[in-house]
């Protein structure tokens, strides 16, 4: 520790003496209290200066910056960003970083998370300008300050929280469960999948519902009413499930290709390149647009 | 829900430098769309004006005195109008060559090397452009 703090008592006792004479209404005590108070500040102050000195020399930590809001706290109501020096370990993904920061530096800070990797899908960021998984993305491969935001073309709830009824809506709205026209007649019977369709789906089953795609998309954000990359995805993943059968095939098409359907995608790829489970969202949306246009031509 | 805060720019284009190849692509085709159809307008409206005034006189027309050589022959008098003519050529090759690459993605072709096509149309865009430079600025000083 340095010799700072003798030194600030003996300033501060000689001020007090020579104030008392003039205010008298307050007592020794409180003006001692009232001292002792101010020392804690500066005390608390300057450990905190030393602090960030000793984070900023220190090479192991990052810094984070990350969007703060919270609209029940009138002093939170302005959206601002924190900083946070972390202690960088290998491995540490960004989500490990603002756990980190809520668990050391300040309880407050919110934001969803559940089985860190990657698979409950609940950490959807804006990191540095993209859309990723909080639990996917290394820490060591992005440049500092990073910056961490809630996903854009959503309300924010609080934070890094965002609203994600809109998503699910949509996502609803596509039936998303296996439907098949036909059920065997014995129930416990299986039903099974060629081994080249399961292919050809395989890419669109692995959909988490984190939302980045639809936060990605331009097209979403202008468009409330589009089905959105994610829901398409998971039309495609049961078009084009052979067991399901052609009547359903064609109920699903139908719902695709409705004005605010496949039509609206323009083909920007943003969704699939911010897709963490890489799945090629815009080749499915295309493969879509593709069967419906076979659906409604007929040639005589 | 409770209420949100609506963060503005960051909506939309205020985070343009994070666009990706695709997104690019998207715009300058918008743009340039915008820009061929704007074009197209200007251009039936003057030699629309201009057709009707010419004359009919094999004499005037031979010796290019007519109004449709003049307004043409003025046009091309103007270095602005030479300059305007490359950028006219910069943005219709680049509404072709990305609207070949939109077509492959139609398609469903090489969706995996969209970005490198884009590049490739924009730098063939580019080469094109130059090379036009000689024929549409020659004479304009």
């Amino acid at each position: 520790m340095s010799t700072q703090p003798p030194q600030q008592e003996t300033d501060e006792s000689t001020a007090e003496t020579s104030a008392e004479p003039e205010t008298e209404s307050t007592s020794p005590g409180q003006q001692k209290r009232a001292a002792q108070k101010r020392e804690r500040a500066n005390a608390s102050a300057q450990r905190q200066a030393e602090a960030d000195a000793k984070a900023k020399a220190d090479e192991e930590t990052r810094e984070i910056k990350v969007f703060r809001y919270d609209p029940e706290v009138e002093e939170k109501q302005e959206p601002r960003f924190d900083t946070f020096h972390v202690p960088f370990t290998k491995g540490m993904t960004v989500l490990d970083a603002v756990m980190y920061a809520r668990d050391h530096y300040d309880p407050s800070l919110t934001f969803r998370h559940s089985c860190r990797q990657a698979i409950c899908g609940s950490d959807a960021f804006f990191v540095n300008g993209r859309q990723r998984l909080g639990c996917k993305t290394q820490v060591s491969e992005l440049d500092e300050p990073i910056r961490i935001e809630p996903l854009p073309h959503q309300d924010v709830v609080k934070d890094l929280v965002v609203d994600m009824d809109h998503f699910y809506e949509e996502m609803e709205s596509v039936d998303p469960y296996f439907d098949p026209d036909e059920t065997p007649g014995n129930d416990l019977e299986e039903q099974r999948q060629s081994r080249a369709n399961r292919e050809k789906v395989k890419m669109s089953t692995r959909c988490i519902w984190c939302a980045a795609c639809f936060s990605s998309c331009n097209i979403a954000a202008g468009d409330n009413q589009y089905l959105g990359p994610a829901a398409l995805n998971k039309a495609y993943r049961f078009a084009m499930d052979e067991r399901e059968g052609e009547s359903r095939k064609q109920e699903r098409l139908e719902t695709i290709e409705q004005e605010h359907g496949v039509w609206r995608c323009q083909t920007q790829f943003s969704c699939t390149n911010v897709c963490p489970k890489d799945i090629p969202l815009t080749e499915h949306i295309q493969e879509l647009k593709r069967e419906a246009v076979k659906k409604n031509l007929k040639f005589w | 829900m409770s209420q949100s805060y609506n963060r503005g720019l960051i909506e939309d284009f205020g985070r343009w430098r994070e666009f990706s190849a695709g997104m690019w692509a998207w715009i300058f085709h918008k743009f340039t769309g915008w820009v061929l159809v704007g074009y197209l307008f200007t251009h039936i409206a003057v030699l629309s004006t201009a057709i009707p005034a010419a004359s009919q006189d094999p004499a005037t027309l031979a010796a290019g005195e007519d109004i449709y050589t003049t307004t043409i022959v003025t046009l091309e008098s103007l270095l602005l109008v030479r300059i305007l003519e490359v950028g006219l050529l910069a943005v219709a090759v680049f509404h072709i060559l990305n609207g070949l690459r939109l077509l492959l993605v139609d398609l469903g072709i090489g969706l995996d090397s969209q970005d490198k096509s884009f590049y490739a149309s924009l730098i063939l865009t580019g080469a094109i452009t130059v090379a036009s430079v000689p024929t549409f600025i020659a004479g304009a000083f």
